[in-house]
């Protein structure tokens, strides 16, 4: 499970039991929690601290002008429309995939869950590449499609590849694990009661996979907007069409915009925060559940 | 696992033929979504033949942006593994007030857009920022240099180890630890010789996300390094700019030995997960 709460980002607080893991009296103690705060002070509480001043430093009005300036509109439009949509398609793939993977026995099985983890280890930014080596006008594949009318690259649909590559393994990561748990049992009894297999899937299955799917779909939705290096290349950052908003913040602060990026940052950041949040708690109650 | 012999045998051929259908439906979004892109980039990076690709990495300015890369992700890793370490053991055996704020900022990071990160970078250090008088005053470059670009790696792979060694402490519970202190080990002996090796594997396995992470950061890096060609330019970065320049052959190529070297960690991490297993059903 160790690497479930990492790589998702959905913690596992160590669930501090009674017995296990009590505090031990060793010398020194006091000094390895000192050191801890001050690194996650330095690293984290403070740099953040600094976006959060200078965002508000410019006033409510100044935070306002920033974020209706038509350019902002249109790349946070884009970035929630091309998250959500990235987020259903991948729900639904995400659930059939553990479903498949955990349920079936087929060959290469191994190798579609490893296919399964790819995105975790490509770099972000090579996967925009691959996404434009594929689809891209020099490519034959992007050639074709282009000729009869669809465009890929550069374009929203290259957008929402993009994200749906990034994101893949986060929903198929989450749901696994509690299909594994659930007992075989109930859905055999579904079955002897002469329900079929999508009336027992629907009944039986899902009800259990649901938090673990909308907890996967919140961190989808996260990772989503803050995505940069998939979508630098494949988009061609065109404002108003194709211009997401953590380019759009890049575009800001390369021109020493430096408050209405941090303006636009808190409003990013404030979301997908709150987005984590809900995640923890979603999938810690499911375990204090179970 | 007895649910599939049960399915079959049950729903008989409509099973079989749901089950077809379900499967093939998968490996087509699979092979679509990512089989696809990535044959596409292994056939047009390779196209140019070996003459081609030895002539990419031989380029000046690819080695350097290498050998950048390779700077910053082993002092990256170094960094955020030892102080890992220390945060891990905190939250594990510690008790105190603020535990739980201290856990929720360990998770921060996954919340914010590289892009901000590099924003906070460039706030603290850049033109006006909070720490810019202190270090200008002692000529010490942070901002279109190394040590920011450091910093902001750092920021993005706190998470890794700390989330994959945390569990395992917990799990393990102190009782060894009590014993080798109660025998008279010190606090030194008894994590070099008692806690570290329990949570070899885990560690192992953070550091190896967090250099796949580190060895492909663009967005944060990009922002504070000003990507200056042969000074500032990781491979990353490098690719960027190959794409821009229009030298799609280089990049495509780059873009390729970075997916083929975290793939190559990427196995690692699954071998590393599988020892990890094992040892904890012993």
């Amino acid at each position: 499970m160790s690497d479930q709460a990492l790589t998702l980002g959905g913690s596992s607080a160590p669930s501090a039991p009674k017995t296990r893991g009590r505090r031990l009296a060793v010398p020194g103690a006091w000094g390895l929690r000192g050191t801890a705060l001050l690194y996650l002070g330095a690293m984290v509480v403070l740099p953040l601290t600094a976006v959060v001043t200078r965002g508000v430093s410019a006033g409510f009005e100044g935070i306002k002008t920033a974020i209706t300036a038509p350019a902002a509109l249109d790349a946070l439009k884009l970035t929630l429309a091309t998250a959500a949509a990235a987020t259903v398609i991948n729900a639904f793939f995400g659930t059939l995939l553990a479903y498949v993977l955990v349920r079936y026995r087929f060959t290469g099985r191994a190798l579609l869950g490893a296919l399964v983890d790819l995105p975790f280890a490509i770099p972000t930014l090579v996967t925009g590449v691959m996404l434009v080596a594929l689809y891209g006008p020099n490519s034959p594949v992007g050639d074709f499609l282009g000729n009869h009318g669809v465009h890929i690259a550069f374009a929203w649909p290259g957008i929402l590849l993009a994200l749906l590559f990034v994101t893949l393994p986060f929903i198929v990561r989450t749901v696994q694990p509690v299909l594994l748990e659930i007992d075989p049992a109930e859905e055999e009894a579904s079955y002897v009661l002469g329900a079929n297999g999508f009336t027992t899937f629907w009944r039986v299955t899902l009800p259990h996979l649901r938090p673990a799917i909308a907890g996967g779909a919140l961190l989808t939705f996260a990772r989503c907007l803050s995505e940069f290096g998939a979508l630098v290349i494949i988009s061609g950052n065109i404002t108003g069409k194709t211009l997401t908003a953590p380019v759009y913040i890049f575009q800001l602060v390369s021109q020493f915009r430096y408050e209405e990026a941090a303006a636009i940052s808190m409003v990013l950041f404030a979301l997908s925060f709150v987005l984590v949040l809900i995640t923890e708690y979603v999938l810690l109650g499911r375990r204090k559940s179970s | 696992m007895s649910t599939p012999a049960v399915a079959v045998s049950l729903g008989g051929r409509r099973q079989k033929v749901v089950r077809g259908l379900l499967l093939t439906l998968c490996l087509s979004y699979v092979v679509v979504l990512l089989f696809a892109p990535f044959v596409g980039i292994v056939y047009t990076a390779l196209k140019g033949g070996i003459s081609a690709i030895s002539e990419t990495l031989g380029r000046t300015d690819v080695r350097h942006a290498y050998y950048l890369t390779a700077i910053i992700t082993v002092l990256t890793v170094l960094f955020t593994t030892i102080f890992g370490i220390v945060v891990a053991w905190v939250l594990a055996r510690d008790r105190f007030r603020g535990r739980a704020i201290m856990n929720a900022l360990v998770d921060l990071p996954f919340a914010v857009s590289p892009v901000i990160v590099g924003l906070t970078a460039v706030l603290l250090f850049g033109r006006g920022g909070w720490f810019e008088p202190f270090f200008d005053a002692r000529g010490i470059q942070i901002i279109f240099a190394l040590p920011s670009m450091i910093l902001v790696t750092a920021f993005i792979c706190i998470p890794f180890v700390i989330r994959s060694v945390a569990p395992i402490l917990d799990e393990l519970g102190t009782d060894e630890e009590e014993a080798a202190i109660t025998l008279g080990a010190s606090p030194r002996q008894t994590f070099f010789r008692v806690t570290l090796p329990n949570i070899r594997w885990g560690l192992l396995y953070g550091t190896a996300l967090a250099t796949a992470r580190s060895l492909g950061e663009v967005g944060a890096v990009l922002i504070v390094s000003g990507a200056i060609q042969g000074q500032t330019e990781t491979v990353p970065l490098f690719i960027l700019r190959a794409l821009e320049e229009r030298q799609e052959a280089a990049g495509y190529l780059i873009a390729l030995s970075l997916a083929a070297m975290s793939i190559l960690i990427l196995l690692g991490i699954e071998f590393l997960k599988r020892r990890q297993e094992k040892e904890r059903s012993l």
